[in-house]
């Protein structure tokens, strides 16, 4: 029974450390900060949209900028990417998923807009 | 209970050593296989960003075929769209606060957290189908355009991915009531808010994407 217990502890201990990338972080503050960052970063591009206070690709570019500092905020406060022990397989399965999401993306529209066959 | 997982894990790591040694052997055995369990599960969350990532693309570069039909300025209205992102960006937070308490050892307020996050999930998906509903009387369809047909799709294939997420929640409340906090239900927890928070970041893009510029 005392061996379970000291396992049950070193259970609490340890369970919160070794999982990837989730469990090491979360203390209350970083979920409050990430999430008051994360309605900041959806108001700004509202009302920018909203009133028309930029140009058109003046708009496009801003609300872009804030859906990926949105994203990057999700993964920091929330996904707890940092807390990740080394290998970071999390992170480098990310960046890779990442590098084919922009080939694929980019990618289509760069030929699309190009394909003077389409229109 | 711990004895009951360090046998199962003791099976798998073929361990013949007795007594303490064994529960230890099998208890890191277990460990890593959890931790496996995770890692699986964020691969397949990246197969998703790059499922999201076609459906992306597609909507992109259909983005002006709307075929002398409705486009989507005339459509959308945005104060749904706006009251469904702030839901969707409560519930992820909620469902932060539900590990939390997890973290806490707190069985009933991770129960709570966790309903609460389906509740606004639930909402969401509530609103989405009154949208759907509403743009399909005013004459869009899947089938209208180009336009609508790659709108329909990434749109729903997100709602779909939230409304997936619904019922495996209310499972795992389910099991968590039966079964407690173990370092199996934990992890089972801790997928499900990743799960979460990453449905909330393919949110942003579509609210982006589709909708904010949809109107611009």
């Amino acid at each position: 029974m005392a061996n379970h217990n000291a396992h049950n502890a070193h259970d609490t201990q340890h369970g919160n450390g070794g999982h990837g990338s989730h469990e090491h972080g979360g203390s209350m503050k970083s979920y409050v900060i990430g999430f008051l960052l994360s309605i900041v970063l959806t108001i700004i591009p509202l009302v920018v949209v909203m009133n028309d206070l930029l140009s058109k690709s003046g708009t496009t570019l801003l609300i872009l900028i804030m859906a990926v500092l949105q994203f990057a905020v999700q993964l920091l406060f929330f996904m707890h990417i940092r807390d990740e022990e080394k290998p970071r397989f999390n992170l480098m399965a990310l960046i890779f998923g990442l590098v084919i999401l922009l080939t694929i993306v980019a990618g289509s529209i760069w030929i699309m807009t190009y394909n003077t066959v389409a229109h | 209970m711990a004895h009951a997982i360090s046998k199962t894990a003791g099976a798998h790591g073929g361990g013949d050593q007795g007594g303490h040694h064994d529960e230890h052997h099998g208890h890191h055995d277990h460990h890593d296989q959890e931790s496996m369990k995770m890692f699986g599960f964020w691969l397949f969350l990246i197969t998703d960003v790059i499922l999201f990532g076609t459906l992306f693309a597609t909507f992109v570069v259909l983005r002006f075929n709307t075929a002398a039909g409705p486009t989507p300025g005339e459509l959308i209205e945005l104060n749904g769209i706006i009251i469904s992102t702030f839901i969707l960006l409560t519930s992820s937070f909620t469902s932060g606060i539900a590990v939390l308490e997890m973290n806490r050892g707190n069985k009933r307020g991770l129960i709570l957290w966790l309903a609460i996050t389906a509740l606004l999930g639930a909402s969401f998906i509530g609103l989405e189908v009154t949208e759907f509903i509403h743009l399909v009387h005013e004459g869009a369809n899947i089938g209208t355009s180009a336009y609508w047909s790659a709108f329909f799709t990434l749109v729903g294939t997100h709602g779909l991915h939230v409304s997936v997420g619904l019922v495996w929640m209310v499972a795992l409340m389910l099991q968590l009531s039966r079964r407690g906090i173990t370092p199996v239900t934990k992890r089972k927890v801790s997928i499900i808010s990743l799960y979460w928070h990453f449905l909330d970041v393919v949110w942003i893009f579509v609210f982006t994407i589709v909708y904010l510029m949809g109107v611009m």
